[in-house]
């Protein structure tokens, strides 16, 4: 099926788009219409959309209201760190969100390349800036809290070197996924790109506890019981929760917009085609 | 087979070897992307006068003497992991968090004599946070002193409140 024509039909097995107008095309078989499948067809994703869409904003408001007056106002500064411990409530989430929409990337690289799913590719080119941002925030508060606390800005250590190429990673990925005229080329390069960069996810992960690093190791493990005041863990992990909402809800909105655009675009060339036809006959 | 399952597989297959590319890079080059050197590691194979390293340790209890020369701190003190030490020396401001029982990264260079010249050190803190009330709480009830090193397992502290400690 191209791809043209899977973004304007609707999700009926067994019967044909009404927009199909030739009809000595033969039309393909429908996808089986597994779970895969479904939210991988535009339309139904743009209706879970208009379902999530006001949880998610309400959700990311709430939480975010909540998560940051504790973080900043309520919760106990550190010992010795101090109030410059406040700075955690953006910075972990954000390092979070960073590696999450990577992820989100490269499962995006996986659909495109193994099952050619259209919307694998539209969420690939709307993840990877919001991933940037995520990288980027996370590189600047993270620079503006070691400068304080270890006494630099910077250091070219494990942990923060895999997290600054994981943010040229998201750059590459912006730049490749547009750099060619016909998009499916820059597409199938992004998804090889996304897919090949996801080493670098274990590496920041486990860069503290691999390697001796400036930065400390984590304080939330999955084994032990956290190395933080529970007074201190509730509103980062409210934040985190908030945040993630956040991104969640902005990526749904410009993957919607991104099918919208898609269809409308493909409408007008339509309708050109059309108009041509009619002034050959 | 169809051409999904083989796209697949070459995909899995393709992730595998970069992959085991990048972990046996990474094994190759660990010695580099270590940050620091521990002072046992110093003591055991010392690296020539001419090679500048970062040591990374424990300030020793009591190690630190600081005098005022001309306006300029002077700093002395001692880099521990547990195992050895290395007397390290240090013309300038140090960081705030600065510290006896403070994990420290100090750049600088081995002397012939096994002393350490710093030129720029750096404070690594550790993975807790409590407020200062739990710390101080800790501190007069002596389950921790903060000049031996990490606080004791978080279970024991993390669900006590400002107002527990306090009273």
């Amino acid at each position: 099926m191209i791809a043209s024509d899977y973004f304007n039909g609707e999700p009926v097995a067994g019967n044909p788009s009404p927009r199909c107008h030739s009809a000595e095309v033969r039309v393909p078989v429908r996808p089986t219409p597994n779970l895969l499948h479904r939210y991988a067809n535009p339309g139904q994703f743009l209706r879970l959309a208009r379902t999530l869409l006001p949880w998610l904003t309400g959700g990311a408001i709430v939480f975010l209201v909540v998560g940051v007056i504790w973080g900043l106002f309520i919760a106990p500064a550190d010992w010795q760190q101090g109030d410059t411990v406040r700075i955690m409530y953006v910075h972990v989430p954000m390092a979070w969100l960073a590696s999450s929409c990577y992820l989100g990337l490269a499962t995006c690289g996986v659909l495109s390349l193994v099952w050619r799913h259209p919307l694998a590719d539209l969420a690939a080119i709307e993840i990877g800036p919001v991933g940037a941002c995520a990288a980027a925030l996370c590189l600047i508060t993270g620079s503006l809290w070691g400068e304080p606390m270890w006494g630099t800005w910077w250091v070219w250590d494990a942990r923060l070197t895999s997290m600054l190429v994981l943010f040229f990673l998201y750059l590459g990925h912006i730049a490749l996924i547009r750099a060619f005229d016909e998009p499916a080329r820059g597409q199938r390069a992004a998804a090889i790109l996304a897919l090949a960069g996801v080493i670098d996810l274990p590496i920041i992960k486990f860069s503290v506890q691999w390697w001796n690093t400036l930065h400390q190791p984590d304080s939330i493990t999955l084994t032990g019981a956290p190395t933080m005041s529970m007074m201190m863990l509730w509103p980062l992990l409210i934040c985190t929760i908030g945040f993630t909402l956040g991104v969640a809800a902005v990526i749904f909105t410009r993957l919607s917009a991104a099918i919208h655009e898609s269809r409308a675009r493909q409408m007008m060339a339509r309708s050109r085609l059309d108009r041509r036809d009619s002034q050959a006959a | 087979m169809t051409r999904k399952t083989r796209r697949l597989w070459i995909v899995i297959a393709c992730l595998a070897c970069v992959g085991s590319a990048a972990a046996l890079t990474l094994r190759a080059f660990s010695s580099n992307i270590v940050f620091f050197m521990a002072p046992s590691q110093v003591k055991a194979s010392p690296p020539s006068p001419d090679r500048t390293i970062r040591l990374g340790g424990m300030v020793m209890a009591g190690s630190l003497h600081r005098i005022n020369e001309n306006g300029t701190p002077v700093n002395a003190f001692q880099v521990t992991d547990g195992q050895a030490a290395v007397e390290v020396h240090y013309t300038g401001i140090l960081p705030d968090l600065f510290r006896e029982g403070q994990s420290v990264v100090a750049l600088g260079t081995v002397q012939k004599d096994g002393g350490f010249t710093a030129s720029e050190v750096l404070a690594k803190h550790d993975e807790t946070y409590m407020p200062k009330e739990v710390a101080d709480e800790l501190k007069r009830t002596g389950k921790w002193d903060p000049r031996f090193g990490k606080a004791p397992d978080a279970s024991s502290w993390d669900t006590m409140t400002a107002k527990k400690a306090g009273g």
